[in-house]
């Protein structure tokens, strides 16, 4: 088939024409951005965190009235508490252990802070490394389900307390892999000393654990996302975090039991409907908002690809009609049926050609517009590559009806007056 | 004339009614996406305090020097205590209040009831003429009261409800932290979106208000521990909430009124003179870094509407282009398909002044029966973006009558534009030519 017709038909139709590619064009820019978009959220929202979620959840309880964190009399009345409460929650029987910690990966609750090879580096500087850290006990690992890969855990008698604000000095350790591997690139963390926060002292990095996700899920803790460092330490406030790994299977039963414990312990405490969360209700909020602009985009995506092919089939349709007796012609002249359906479909293809062409510099354009001003990477070409061929697959789609209909126009109809 | 229009207008839509759905469903969808992405916008940018927003000033200290700034030289958002009670104490604006977030137990009087978590703040009594702060009953604390760290507390109308059964608390105690504090100011329903005298720590939005406002002195001294963000360029050399307070990291909020430009400018002149004075003094090495933006300026630069609002608006009203676009491709197909039509009228003697009318009438209805379905649309997206946004940002999102309308006009004016080039270029058809032809 000759384009020359086509083109020669195409310049009658010029209005039509533009306004077809420039909606393939809007359409492709804006669908690849959103899919990029989506595609970004869905790669956040399956990250892992390197916890065993299933079984596990987060008591966080305040106490009334509880004595002052700042005096070394008052944290060691505090830590009474605390032990008080973790004996009893590790005594339920749907309980198969507990471990006091600050926080958990996304709860977006964050102690974050720097580790270094040299002492008293300043912090925030160059030769810094950022880590949050957990403070926690020798029931860390099987509470949380990390997973060891070198050195050992903690054990009973590595565990200090300290006040919530004190200052004292961490002389063990366990990193994640991601964390030793950026700080000892040769693979040999275990048994080496690292300096947290700018401290003179040094700390021993007794344990390395698979992986472990910081508890900040938002953009501004990308950078150290798995560099975690834990300390054997429990915090003395005027509050204190459970997390419970309840007996496979018995998380709701665990759950129920640990408000009547705790207030048979001690019942001047604050523990509210947010007190005891399952851990996949953390992680649904701290996603909460990935999942809405994943499911946003989606549904603009999806009514603008509906709308595009629409249009196409619309204006196709209105071609269709107004060369009703050209067809005819032809098709007295000897085109076959399948030559005026390979007209249309080619004539889209044309159209939608340019199209996409201007579509991949719009899209283009549209992320680069889109990175200087809010948080987005340059998107992959897969993406818009992608998105043409899925263009001009849905072009070829939205034709196809109008075109059957147009190579069905009998012959004849060049014999009638127009 | 404008009947006939009408009526013409009607007839040629229900000629093609395939066609006419589809710019009504196109429209339709395109100006509901935009109105319900443009709903949660206008909800999180909205202006929380508008009659006085450009007299109230949020200071910054550069406390941390050129270290602890952030790629764009600016310095720490928030205060550390040494300057927040300097600043105080100097006292040179209209009113201001150093502040900090807190979230202290609350014991019901009532025996047997379970302690709860409130959360609250803990200012100055300046902070609530300064805001406009609504009270039921009682008022705000003076500030012999803040000097003389009384023990006094305002709650909130939710607190006083669940705490007193709604009646006046005023002169009664309140146990926070396990101690007493008198009540003397009951507020009426305040929960400002953004949380603007403190998005540092409320990240801005949040659909439970502050319970609780205690006086800050009162607060520091009963080591009243701060719930919000605390950060620091190095460790607290001291232990304990006195070392927080001693060291230089920053955690208080601060908010000053100052009720003309000029006001504005002594006060900038005021914190220049004095982080020089800290310069002289030794404990700043750097040259004095302030700033002192108004409370517009401020959630702009806290980036308080989340960047997810800006480019789902951005990409709905992408959305609403292309359906635009769409319907300009249809109404010219429609249009030139009665060129006949178009002819006999002009032959007649129609003006193409008539052509005009007459066609732009069949986009304006085109246009109002896609705003009516945008309408219904819009209805159902703004009530389910519960189920996408996060709850805080999703509850402010409503539907008014400023949204109905901006919907519909929307619809009829984007249809109306989308119709002129088709409009233009069927008034263009030479009457001569169409009656030739046939």
């Amino acid at each position: 088939m000759k384009l020359h017709p086509i083109l020669a038909a195409l310049r009658k139709h010029k209005a039509g024409t533009v306004l077809i590619a420039l909606q393939i064009a809007l359409t492709l820019a804006i669908v690849c951005n959103a899919v990029f978009i989506i595609g970004q959220r869905i790669d956040r929202v399956n990250r892992t965190t390197g916890l065993d979620e299933s079984d596990l959840f987060l008591v966080s309880q305040q106490w009334v009235g509880a004595p002052n964190a700042d005096s070394a009399d008052g944290v060691e009345k505090l830590d009474a508490m605390q032990r008080e409460d973790l004996a009893a929650l590790r005594q339920l029987p749907d309980v198969a252990s507990v471990a006091p910690i600050n926080s958990l990966p996304l709860l977006n609750s964050s102690w974050t802070g720097s580790v270094s090879h040299k002492p008293g580096a300043q912090l925030g500087g160059k030769d810094n490394t950022r880590t949050a850290y957990y403070f926690t006990d020798e029931q860390m690992l099987s509470t949380l389900g990390a997973r060891l890969v070198a050195g050992r855990a903690f054990n009973a008698g590595d565990v200090q307390h300290q006040g919530f604000r004190d200052r004292r000095d961490r002389p063990i350790a366990i990193i994640t892999q991601q964390l030793a591997d950026k700080l000892f690139p040769k693979g040999d963390a275990v048994g080496k000393v690292m300096y947290t926060d700018g401290s003179n002292a040094p700390t021993t990095i007794i344990g390395v654990v698979a992986r472990l996700q910081i508890p900040a899920s938002g953009s501004w803790g990308n950078d150290f996302a798995w560099y975690s460092t834990l300390i054997p330490t429990r915090l003395d406030a005027n509050f204190a975090r459970y997390a419970v790994r309840a007996k496979p299977g018995r998380l709701d039963a665990a759950m129920r039991a640990v408000a009547p414990t705790l207030y048979k312990v001690n019942p001047m405490r604050v523990l509210d409907d947010d007190s005891v969360k399952p851990f996949s209700d953390i992680r649904a909020r701290a996603y909460r908002a990935d999942v809405g602009m994943a499911i946003l985009m989606g549904v603009i995506c999806l009514i603008l690809l509906c709308v595009t092919a629409a249009g196409i089939v619309g204006l196709t349709s209105f071609w269709v009609g107004q060369r009703h007796r050209q067809i005819g012609v032809r098709r007295a002249l000897g085109a076959r049926k399948i030559d005026i359906l390979h007209y249309f479909q080619i004539e889209n293809l044309l159209i939608a050609g340019v199209g996409v062409v201007i579509g991949v510099l719009l899209a283009l354009g549209l992320n680069l517009w889109l990175m200087s001003h809010y948080e987005m990477t340059r998107i992959p070409l897969s993406y818009v590559l992608t998105g043409v061929l899925a263009m001009l697959a849905i072009g070829q789609a939205a034709v196809f009806a109008p075109a059957r209909r147009a190579s069905n126009v009998p012959p004849v109809v060049a014999t009638r007056a127009a | 004339m404008f009947s006939y229009y009408l009526e013409l207008a009607l007839r040629s839509l229900r000629r093609s009614p395939g066609l006419t759905a589809l710019m009504v469903l196109a429209i339709g969808f395109g100006v509901a996406a935009s109105m319900t992405t443009w709903s949660v916008f206008r909800a999180v940018s909205g202006d929380p305090i508008p009659w006085k927003s450009s007299q109230l000033f949020v200071p910054q200290i550069d406390n941390w020097g050129p270290n602890g700034r952030s790629d764009d030289g600016e310095p720490p958002n928030a205060m550390g205590y040494t300057d927040a009670m300097a600043l105080m104490r100097d006292h040179r604006a209209k009113r201001q209040s150093a502040m900090y977030q807190i979230s202290p137990s609350v014991v019901p009087a009532e025996a047997g009831k379970h302690p709860l978590n409130v959360s609250g703040h803990a200012v100055y009594g300046e902070f609530f003429p300064m805001l406009d702060v609504p009270f039921k009953y009682g008022s705000g604390w003076s500030a012999s009261d803040d000097t003389n760290r009384a023990m006094v507390a305002v709650i909130s109308g939710k607190l006083n409800q669940k705490l007193f059964g709604g009646a006046s608390s005023v002169g009664k105690t309140v146990n926070i932290e396990g101690k007493d504090y008198r009540v003397v100011g009951v507020l009426d329903d305040w929960n400002p979106q953004p949380r603007f005298y403190d998005v540092v720590n409320t990240g801005g939005f949040s659909t439970n208000g502050d319970d609780v406002f205690l006086p800050f002195l009162t607060a520091i001294q009963a080591s009243m521990p701060n719930d919000g963000n605390t950060n620091c360029n190095a460790v607290p050399e001291e232990s304990g909430f006195v070392g927080l307070q001693h060291s230089e990291c920053v955690w208080i909020a601060y908010m000053a009124e100052l009720d003309s430009a000029a006001a504005a400018t002594s006060y900038r002149n005021y914190l220049n003179d004095y982080a020089r004075e800290q310069q002289q003094a030794g404990r700043f090495r750097w040259a004095p870094n302030g700033r002192l933006r108004n409370l517009p300026e401020w959630l702009d630069n806290q980036h308080v509407v989340p960047s997810d609002t800006k480019v789902s608006l951005l990409v709905a009203l992408g959305l609403l282009l292309v359906c635009l676009v769409n319907t300009v491709g249809l109404l010219l197909a429609k249009f030139l398909r009665r060129s006949g039509e178009i002819g006999v009228r002009r032959a007649l003697g129609a003006q193409r002044a008539a052509i005009y009318a007459q066609f732009l009438t069949e986009a304006g209805i085109v246009g109002l029966a896609g705003g009516v379905l945008g309408l219904l649309l819009t209805g159902a997206g703004v009530a389910s973006v519960g189920w996408v946004l996060p709850r805080d940002i999703a509850a402010l999102a409503r539907v008014d009558v400023s949204l109905l309308l901006l919907t519909l006009l929307v619809a009829v004016v984007a249809t109306m534009l989308a119709g002129l080039y088709p409009t233009f270029r069927a008034s263009r058809v030479q009457p001569a030519w169409q009656l030739k032809s046939n």
